[in-house]
């Protein structure tokens, strides 16, 4: 074993590929382990679509269901509300909403499908929230030129009736609108896309969906 | 009994070499005074906190259905139960107590300056993984708070660039909104992960200390000093045994602080609301958010930087940069004086006013300093939360204002220190 005999190229470089070798395979290991932290096939299935009936909701009220375990709120948005839409515009963060906040059919001033009926998640873009609904055209303590929309009781996020978020409040983003499309006048499918070729793809329809329905 | 100890010695010679290395001859500087109680006492509150929460883990339901009943099983049911939650509740908040403590006698001291850099660092990651470790526990009897508190944090690491959405799903397990699988795996990280990575941390924090020995409230190096002591000639003078000098007198601050421990555990279990807060008495309802979403009282001062800052992304990394500045300490303080003893007196300011701005960081992140405003306002709602907004933002910026000081200070040599003095000033 005399030192002379000793190939040290070769000895580094069975150094230096068992440690590649073993690395590499240490990291592919890993990949399953930080892999069950990810939604599991039961997480997955929790996205399943939800029927409601918004036959009793009356202007200006809301219907609150539950999808995905998250806050779907519905609001039968009335004249009233409407009509300040586009005099907010400057106070928004995202007026036109070109953030992906929402599906392409409802990139639109009323966020919606259907002018009067806003669907959303009702869950603050800022820490996850949920924000109260404040309908009523009127002054509020956190807002003397309230026009009706959302607060976030946590930390002071304001949302205008179309969900959409306003300057100068901690949250970056309008609320999320998910996909959903109408099954008739008086049911919303929440959580599916409307089909193929569907008018309301067009999305900001007014009055009865007679004819168009999916 | 010799032949007993001369067996294990032949056959694992370490031991007594340790015992004798970290205990019996450990020099420890003579003059320690009431802010050297704190290390040991951490130490007393991690062995509380273990042998609690091995109990606790024996009669808790880690699942979202059953968890929050379970918690209440604990509490009226299983014999002794709500001691042992209480013990382990309290001890959570005193943790955080003498941690603080700790970490503000080093900066008083100098501590974290050559040659303990490592100390700190390592001391520095033991306060990050007990927040993690707090952060969890919180979580786990899932009440309202538990809930609310998991997604408010979780969500913070949407702000990531990029990957943030998917980071948040994979810490969460979910799709939408924290359960079972986020419960689960935090029950598995509060209870075994992460006290194994605490222990180590402990270990490599105590051995780093005894290898370059402790600071003491002068900030002289007592192995720069003269040698010589009565157990040994080689052994600083100013330097007493551990073990029984310090043990003995550490016994006396366990004994103080376990009397106040008991006080808080049999008569004010949840000090105010700020320990064990009423919201988390009722159970996780992912519809419905609790009026005001706070942290409990030892995250409220971090927890109020991130709600001064308008924007998602500069508030977390005021976040995370009101923690990392406290890594840096070593580095920022430029000044070779160590103990404030013998400092500028512009230092002594910076510092006094850096605890102020935490304890005031602390009320606006506990929703307190709204209720002291409301003193002064009245029932006047937008002002008191312009005046708590802008007074958020005022002590944020000096929060980090103490740390750009610090540097300043030391760096452009504006600090006037006093001569230093030999050997401790304490000595015979």
């Amino acid at each position: 074993m005399a030192d002379e005999n000793i190939n040290k190229g070769r000895r580094r470089f069975l150094t230096a590929s068992t440690a590649v070798i073993g690395g590499a395979g240490l990291i592919i290991t890993a990949i399953p382990f930080v892999e069950t932290w990810l939604p599991s096939a039961r997480a997955q299935a929790a996205g399943a679509p939800v029927l409601a009936d918004v036959s009793k909701v009356e202007p200006g009220q809301r219907l609150r269901v539950g999808w995905n375990k998250q806050p779907v709120d519905i609001v039968n948005r009335t004249p009233d509300q409407l009509k300040w839409l586009d005099s907010l515009d400057s106070r928004l963060r995202d007026p036109d909403s070109k953030e992906p906040q929402q599906p392409k059919y409802c990139q639109n001033k009323y966020r919606a499908i259907r002018a009067e009926w806003l669907v959303f998640i009702d869950i603050c873009t800022h820490l996850g929230c949920v924000p109260d609904y404040y309908g009523e055209v009127k002054p509020e303590p956190f807002d003397p030129k309230w026009k009706g929309g959302y607060y976030c009781p946590c930390h002071h996020s304001r949302y205008d009736i179309s969900a959409r978020v306003f300057q100068g409040v901690p949250a970056p983003l309008n609320m999320v609108v998910m996909p959903y499309h109408w099954v008739d006048d008086t049911h919303v499918l929440v959580g599916v896309d409307p089909p193929k070729g569907s008018p309301q793809l067009k999305g900001a329809l007014t009055g009865s969906l007679k004819g168009v329905a999916a | 009994m010799s032949a007993l100890v001369q067996w294990f010695n032949e056959r694992a010679p370490g031991m007594g070499a340790a015992y004798k290395k970290h205990m019996t001859e450990y020099y420890a500087p003579k003059n320690f005074n009431f802010m050297y109680y704190f290390g040991s006492l951490a130490l007393l509150v991690l062995v509380n906190q273990i042998v609690t929460g091995i109990f606790l883990t024996m009669f808790y339901t880690p699942s979202a259905a059953g968890a929050f009943d379970s918690v209440q099983y604990i509490m009226r049911d299983v014999n002794w139960g709500w001691l042992v939650r209480y013990m382990h509740e309290t001890g959570a908040s005193m943790f955080f107590i003498v941690i603080y403590l700790h970490m503000f006698r080093g900066l008083m001291y100098g501590s974290y300056k050559k040659p303990r850099e490592l100390v700190w660092l390592l001391g520095m990651l033991i306060f990050l993984a007990l927040m993690a470790e707090a952060f969890m526990g919180y979580v786990l009897p899932w009440g309202n708070m538990s809930f609310w508190g998991a997604k408010v944090i979780i969500t913070l690491f949407s702000a990531v660039p990029v990957i943030g959405p998917h980071l948040v799903e994979w810490i969460m397990g979910t799709l939408s909104v924290p359960g079972d699988p986020t419960l689960n795996r935090f029950f598995a990280l509060h209870v075994v992960a992460l006290p194994m990575v605490l222990l180590l941390l402990v270990v490599l924090h105590l051995g780093a200390l005894h290898e370059v020995g402790s600071n003491n409230p002068d900030g002289v190096d007592i192995k720069h000093g003269p040698k010589g002591n009565r157990w040994n000639p080689d052994a600083p003078a100013d330097g007493i045994p551990f073990h029984p000098y310090y043990t003995l007198k550490d016994l006396v601050g366990v004994g103080v602080f376990l009397i106040i421990c008991a006080i808080i555990i049999f008569f004010a279990p949840a000090v105010g609301g700020f320990f064990l807060e009423p919201d988390n008495l009722v159970k996780a309802n992912p519809l419905v958010t609790p009026a005001s979403i706070k942290p409990v009282w030892y995250f409220s001062p971090f927890y109020a930087i991130l709600r001064a800052i308008p924007s998602k992304g500069i508030g977390v990394l005021a976040l995370g940069g009101s923690i990392v500045a406290l890594f840096l300490v070593p580095w920022l303080d430029r000044g070779k004086v160590k103990s404030i003893r013998f400092r500028g007196r512009s230092y002594k300011i910076a510092l006094t006013l850096f605890v102020i701005v935490f304890l005031l960081l602390g009320s606006i992140g506990a929703d307190v300093m709204p209720i002291w405003l409301g003193l002064v306002y009245g029932s006047n709602a937008e002002a008191i939360v312009s005046t708590n907004l802008l007074i958020a933002r005022t002590l944020t910026v000096l929060y980090f204002a103490f740390f750009v000081f610090l540097w300043a200070y030391t760096f452009f040599g504006l600090e006037r220190t006093k001569p230093v003095p030999e050997r401790v000033t304490t000595h015979d």
